[in-house]
């Protein structure tokens, strides 16, 4: 339809120009008179108005040169239109072919990199420390990625499961005094536990409601810490969670059972810094090898199977909530692992950060990464998790371009960067994927 | 029984203004199959213009309270709708071709970009507004206590109810209905036989957020408080009663919005007030198990 409306306005393009400013300058005044041009500002008791008619016009003149900046793109590339698009199939194909082949080697030295990270030079705490986070957000990226990406079930309540894993430790290690180690595996199991108890009605529905109930249950679970003060101790959190030990040798000063003296090395803060850092590129590495091994099973493959198609799975005779099931306990108990080291990592936990943006940050993750992709989550989370650190000093407007960035980077490339969404396997070589089945059934 | 009566009437308004913004939800839903996950946004921002023409109405000296009340009523609808009308063409209209996932994290995305505009714009802190309307009037007295309706509760609920046989009117009989049903069960159809597919969708937000920017103003008269993050919990909750009614349905939003609002105020009332929102919520999932295609919602046959 585009194109009919491009030929038709050719001859009178000028007044067409003309009228699509205008009508992008109305709008934006529409949009910016009430926000930016009017600010009503609490002075004391009652509100005041404010304007600020100059930002407001800055805002909007620059708005209008973007517009015209568009116009401009487009119809200069509408113009030459017939021989670009075989050029651009056959780039692309050589693209994808050797993203693929090259997929390997690029993750190998991706892991050796990280693993060295902390015996470079500008190794600093900082910088230690911003790896850390940022395998966090990996990790919890590749265990969204086995829900979202191969099982295609929209989790919108992701954080609800890191948030079980967190609580566990927390309160095992200080009520009982449990180790660490005694208490990762119980942190996974009880959020896959909720999993499954959570999924076990709710996987018969379709994918949008496996959506907002999945919310739901995100909400409840943070209203619930919040209020069981009792239990949880409500808005103030736990806190003084044992900080991880290495085997049982303490990350302190002197002698004794200590990782100092257990090598006979200077006491420095830096071990344990250093030590969580190692903890969770294990974890997020045991995520990703287990993603990639699962993909191989007969289970892995059903998860992709029925994210492509459910009806002619069911009549392969896969039942489908056993195996969505299976998938979105295997999803949780990733992120109660992740859970219990964010507790031990911070030593304090309180329901503030549980939250839906959580949530929200991390399945854009996965899905800006495209669906299904373990090199595209590292790639989003290095995005969403590092960039933002870089520029601290904007900080007051990360989140809104944030958000901005999430919506230009889908519309530009809605199957995300990295997204093929190629089956694991397949029965026939096909020539070209231009197919873009529709996800959550 | 006083108590019980007293709580019925608050769920009424509450779920009214739920039902109002469930509209937009289900409309939505029904015609491009997605969830416009910025649509307690744009309430937000309904209830924002509402505040901000009140302070340019009452900065011009305006204290004639209906003619008040109707501007601002007006100023919200119209300039909300062009938020809905951009939040469509900017972040949606290109991805309807587009993977379901990616229109969703678009929404979710556009939702977090209004809050933090809004609150870079206007401040994080609360907007309290002097009350417009007070007074009511005592419809029965039961040992010692009072069953109030104020006046501000009656304008909402004939308000509401006004704007729902409206929109009824309008699906229902005339040409813009029509043409919105049509799209709504094939697009494609629909552009064939002559239906200007862009403009219909583009109608449907603009709908949606007018009656979005009406419950905005309302929740501004009737708590007096506004901030930026009152879209998000709203939202949930009025996609919430879209889903308890059978998403698609508008008669179903308008049950739900008020189902929800009728458990809130009593859950409130009578267990306790922390857990309000986890009833809402429990009682989704209830549904859902039990009838997942919500209340009023027709039976989805999947076609291979």
């Amino acid at each position: 339809m585009a194109e009919i409306k491009t030929q038709t306005t050719q001859s009178q393009q000028m007044p067409a120009f003309v009228r699509d400013l205008l009508g992008t300058a109305v709008i934006a005044l529409a949009l910016a008179v009430p926000f930016i041009g009017l600010k009503s500002d609490s002075q004391g008791v009652a509100l005041e108005l404010l304007t600020r008619w100059p930002l407001m016009f800055a805002i909007v003149g620059s708005v209008l040169a973007g517009r015209v900046l568009f116009l401009l793109f487009k119809s200069h590339r509408a113009r030459p239109r017939t021989p670009q698009p075989q050029k651009r199939a056959g780039a692309k194909e050589t693209v994808s072919t050797w993203g693929g082949r090259h997929t390997l080697i690029i993750g190998i030295a991706g892991f050796a990199f990280a693993a060295l990270l902390p015996f470079l030079p500008f190794a600093n705490r900082y910088v230690v420390d911003i790896g850390t986070t940022f395998l966090i957000y990996v990790m919890l990226g590749w265990g969204l990625n086995i829900v979202v990406g191969l099982a295609g079930l929209l989790d919108l309540g992701y954080v609800a499961f890191y948030a079980v894993g967190a609580y566990s430790y927390a309160l095992i290690s200080t009520e009982l005094g449990w180790s660490f180690w005694f208490c990762l595996p119980l942190a996974g199991l009880f959020a896959a536990m909720f999993g499954v108890a959570l999924g076990f009605p709710v996987l018969r529905l379709r994918g949008d409601y496996l959506a907002i109930v999945t919310l739901g249950f995100g909400e409840i679970i943070r209203v619930v810490l919040t209020n069981w003060v009792a239990f949880t101790h409500g808005p103030d959190g736990i806190s003084g969670i044992p900080r991880p030990t290495f085997f049982g040798y303490a990350f302190s000063r002197g002698a004794g059972k200590t990782f100092s003296d257990l090598f006979g090395i200077d006491y420095s803060s830096q071990h344990r810094v250093v030590f969580l850092y190692f903890l969770i590129l294990a974890l997020a590495g045991l995520t990703n090898w287990f993603t990639l091994r699962m993909r191989k099973l007969p289970t892995g493959r059903a998860w992709e199977a029925l994210r492509e198609d459910e009806i002619a799975c069911r009549s392969l005779g896969i039942n489908p909530t056993n195996v969505k099931l299976s998938a979105f306990a295997l999803g949780a108990m990733f992120a109660g692992f992740a859970g219990a080291f964010f507790s031990t990592r911070q030593g304090f936990v309180s329901p503030e950060s549980f939250t839906f943006m959580e949530s929200a940050i991390i399945l854009a993750i996965v899905v800006l990464g495209g669906m299904g992709s373990q090199m595209g989550v590292v790639l989003a989370a290095f995005a969403l998790v590092i960039l933002p650190e870089w520029f601290r000093e904007f900080e007051q407007y990360r989140m809104f371009l944030f958000g901005a960035a999430m919506v230009v980077i889908m519309v530009l490339k809605p199957s995300g960067v990295m997204g093929s969404r190629e089956p694991t396997i397949r029965l026939h070589k096909r020539q070209v994927s231009d197919a873009q089945p529709e996800i959550a059934q | 029984m006083a108590y019980f009566i007293q709580q019925l009437i608050n769920g009424l308004t509450l779920g009214a203004i739920y039902g109002l913004i469930a509209i937009g939800y289900t409309m939505v839903y029904g015609i491009i199959g997605m969830i416009n996950f910025a649509h307690g946004e744009v309430y937000m921002i309904g209830a924002f213009i509402s505040v901000i023409t009140y302070l340019i109405l009452t900065t011009l000296g305006m204290s004639y309270v209906p003619l008040l009340l109707v501007v601002m009523l007006l100023a919200s609808m119209l300039f909300t709708s062009v938020y809905g009308w951009t939040i469509e063409r900017v972040a949606y209209r290109p991805l309807r071709r587009a993977p379901r996932l990616a229109a969703l994290i678009s929404a979710i995305g556009m939702s977090i970009a209004l809050q933090n505009y809004v609150q870079l714009t206007q401040g994080a802190r609360v907007k309290a507004l002097a009350p417009i309307i007070s007074g009511g009037v005592t419809l029965f007295e039961q040992n010692g206590f009072e069953v109030r309706v104020s006046f501000l509760q009656i304008f909402i609920i004939i308000l509401t109810t006004v704007l729902m046989l409206g929109f009824s009117y309008l699906i229902d009989r005339t040409p813009l209905g029509r043409q919105q049903r049509a799209c709504e069960q094939d697009r494609t159809m629909a552009a064939l036989v002559g239906v200007n597919v862009d403009r219909t969708i583009s109608t449907t937000f603009v709908m949606g957020a007018a009656l979005a920017a009406v419950a905005g103003t309302m929740v501004t008269l009737y708590y007096g408080v506004v901030d930026f993050y009152i879209g998000f919990l709203a939202g949930v909750k009025a996609f919430t009663a879209a889903v308890l009614g059978g998403i698609g349905s508008l008669p179903g939003a308008m049950l739900g919005g008020i189902l929800i609002g009728l458990i809130e105020a009593f859950w409130s009332a009578y267990f306790t007030i922390e857990y309000k929102d986890v009833a809402a919520f429990s009682i989704l999932v209830l549904v859902l198990i039990f009838r997942p295609t919500g209340l009023l919602g027709k039976p989805e046959i999947e076609k291979v």
